[in-house]
């Protein structure tokens, strides 16, 4: 189901969280809003649930206007950031509580929770409370428990945000093949650009209250509408005018008309690619990325004086 | 070496404040077994067990509702005066109990604000609900002061997913704010409870102290004492009583609660 969200504005005191956003979400994407802390994505998330109310504009979903309904009425499926796991509740009646609310019959109820405990892999877990499970697997349980209720649109509000880098990985991945099963209309706020690109397949990017631009991955990756775009999704460097992405920089033995003269400070391996920190005579900053290959193919050292070239750039104006 | 010193204080302490004294009562007791058990089992003192009994189940569930209740609204409440409520409702501790029950007297006796309920043939002073007023004065803090720093830190993040899943306000209050915080209510009923059955002050100005008919058992300790003429025995007996039933709720709770949790 189709999200649409007008003209939104949302303060608190004097801090302007949301200014006039608007956005649509399609039905059936995985669509990531993308910014830094306080840029107001999770407030857009939260106005959404039902969780905060917007000062001004309003939110449909599937075209029925549900700006003024509690969260109750609104059949959301949202994922907290810490969990928000009944700790009191063993992990089935976390799952159970919302078809409970719904007064669903009780075999009912134990076939969809038995499914969904097996869907995000917690069947074994069952009869274990909250604090005796993993952080992903508390998060696993959290999904199963929003989607017990079969909402309409499915919230996550950085869900893989208190993770370590390994079970985020994982989890992303679950997600992404759970979104492909399911279809769900599904929003996902995070600050982390590599997990929006991962995961979703439109990107809506905020700043300071803002949409600054919304487009698939790659649309906001090699085509950036303004400097705020590229330089927080992906690495940018500014020379001059120009803004130039790391591995778009080339490094070359020999100077000709176009290199600039720097020198290598650092050259950090990655595996496949390698980033090479460098200075110039200015002092300023400058990293290239590259493949391994290619590094070992110019035989390049710390201390070492190279010319670097802009393959591609881009200009704003 | 430290440690053990650190320890041996602390338990000194205990024993020459806490336990000394109990002792004494216990050893007391048991020297007049049957002077203890006459005055125990005397009709008026049964009639003051009831009264404390009924004053202290009146007691525990008036400020157990209310002590719910104001402390949601100092941690959840969006409302102006809410740090006010958080001072205020320490005042019980802060005021001794005989002002407590000397302006119950001057609010609800002749010529007090309140004197149209007496003047209407419903006897407040020296009354069963006067007694009951002192006491829920008194103890009203504790549940309230142990609920506020565990809704703190259970947040709401639990509620707005209850809210999410479609529960309504009091589906969440009974699902899941009150699983939360159940334990620290249980302790808060256990100090309202301790601390009703023990209250004499405020008690003692409000009830007139008529035997048999407003004596509270902690004023019938005190009138076994002053009239005693040298036979302590009726004293040691109630007090012990008094004593044990406190000591057994504390045991209760601690049985009572999950290993690992709070208090």
């Amino acid at each position: 189901m189709s999200i649409s969200i007008r003209h939104v504005t949302k303060r608190f005191d004097d801090f302007l969280a949301l200014d006039d956003v608007s956005v649509e979400v399609g039905s059936g994407s995985l669509t990531a809003l993308l910014g830094p802390s306080g840029s107001g994505k999770s407030t857009l998330l939260r106005i959404v649930a039902g969780l905060e109310t917007a000062d001004a504009g309003s939110v449909s979903i599937d075209g029925v206007d549900v700006t003024g309904r509690p969260p109750q009425k609104r059949g959301v499926g949202f994922v907290f950031q810490h969990y928000a796991a009944f700790k009191h509740m063993t992990v089935h009646d976390n799952v159970a509580f919302g078809l409970r609310i719904r007064k669903r019959p009780k075999a009912e109820i134990e076939e969809r929770v038995s499914r969904l405990l097996q869907l995000v892999q917690l069947d074994r877990f069952a009869k274990r409370f909250p604090s005796q499970l993993s952080g992903g697997q508390r998060q696993r349980m959290g999904l199963a428990r929003a989607l017990a209720i079969d909402p309409s649109v499915l919230l996550l509000d950085e869900p893989f945000g208190a993770l370590d880098a390994r079970v985020r990985a994982e989890l992303r991945e679950w997600l992404r093949r759970l979104h492909e099963e399911t279809h769900t209309t599904t929003v996902i706020v995070t600050h982390d650009q590599d997990e929006a690109m991962e995961v979703a397949d439109e990107v809506a990017v905020m700043s300071q209250g803002r949409i600054e631009q919304v487009g698939t991955p790659r649309e906001v990756y090699e085509r950036p509408e303004n400097e705020f775009v590229m330089t927080f999704v992906g690495q940018a460097h500014r020379i001059g005018d120009a803004f130039v992405r790391p591995h778009d920089l080339e490094v070359t033995l020999e100077p000709n008309g176009a290199t600039r003269e720097v020198m290598i400070e650092r050259i950090v391996h990655f595996g496949f690619s390698v980033r090479i920190d460098l200075v110039d005579a200015e002092g300023e900053r400058l990293s290239v990325e590259t493949t391994r290959d290619n590094a070992e193919l110019l035989e390049l050292e710390t201390g070492q004086i190279v010319y670097v070239e802009a393959a591609r750039q881009t200009m704003f104006t | 070496m430290g440690r053990l010193g650190l320890r041996f204080v602390a338990l000194g302490y205990l024993v020459v404040i806490l336990v000394g004294p109990l002792l004494m009562m216990v050893w007391r007791t048991a020297e007049d077994l049957d002077g203890a058990w006459a005055a125990v089992t005397a009709p008026d003192t049964i009639s003051a067990f009831r009264l404390t009994l009924l004053v202290t189940v009146i007691a525990v569930a008036v400020n157990t509702v209310f002590g719910i209740v104001c402390a949601l609204v100092i941690v959840r409440g969006n409302i102006p005066g809410r740090g006010f409520l958080n001072a205020f409702i320490d005042l019980p501790l802060a005021l001794s109990p005989v002002i407590v029950g000397f302006s119950l007297v001057v609010l609800y006796g002749a010529s007090g604000w309140l004197s149209w309920f007496t003047d209407h043939g419903f006897e407040i002073v020296y009354a069963t609900p006067s007694i009951a007023l002192a006491t829920i004065f008194v103890t009203l803090p504790f549940v309230a002061r142990e609920v506020v720093p565990t809704l703190r830190e259970i947040g709401t993040e639990q509620e707005q997913a209850a809210q999410t899943l479609g529960a309504t306000g009091w589906q969440t209050f009974w699902r899941i704010t009150l699983p939360s915080i159940r334990w620290a209510v249980l302790y808060g009923v256990v100090l309202t409870a301790a601390r009703a059955i023990g209250e004499f002050g405020a008690v003692a100005i409000v009830s007139g102290n008529i035997v048999g008919k407003t004596q509270t058992a902690t004023l019938r300790v005190e009138d076994a004492y002053q009239f005693s003429y040298g036979n302590y025995a009726p004293a040691y007996g109630i007090s012990f009583v008094l004593a044990a039933t406190a000591i057994l709720v504390l045991v209760t709770m601690i049985l009572l609660q999950p290993k690992g949790a709070k208090h």
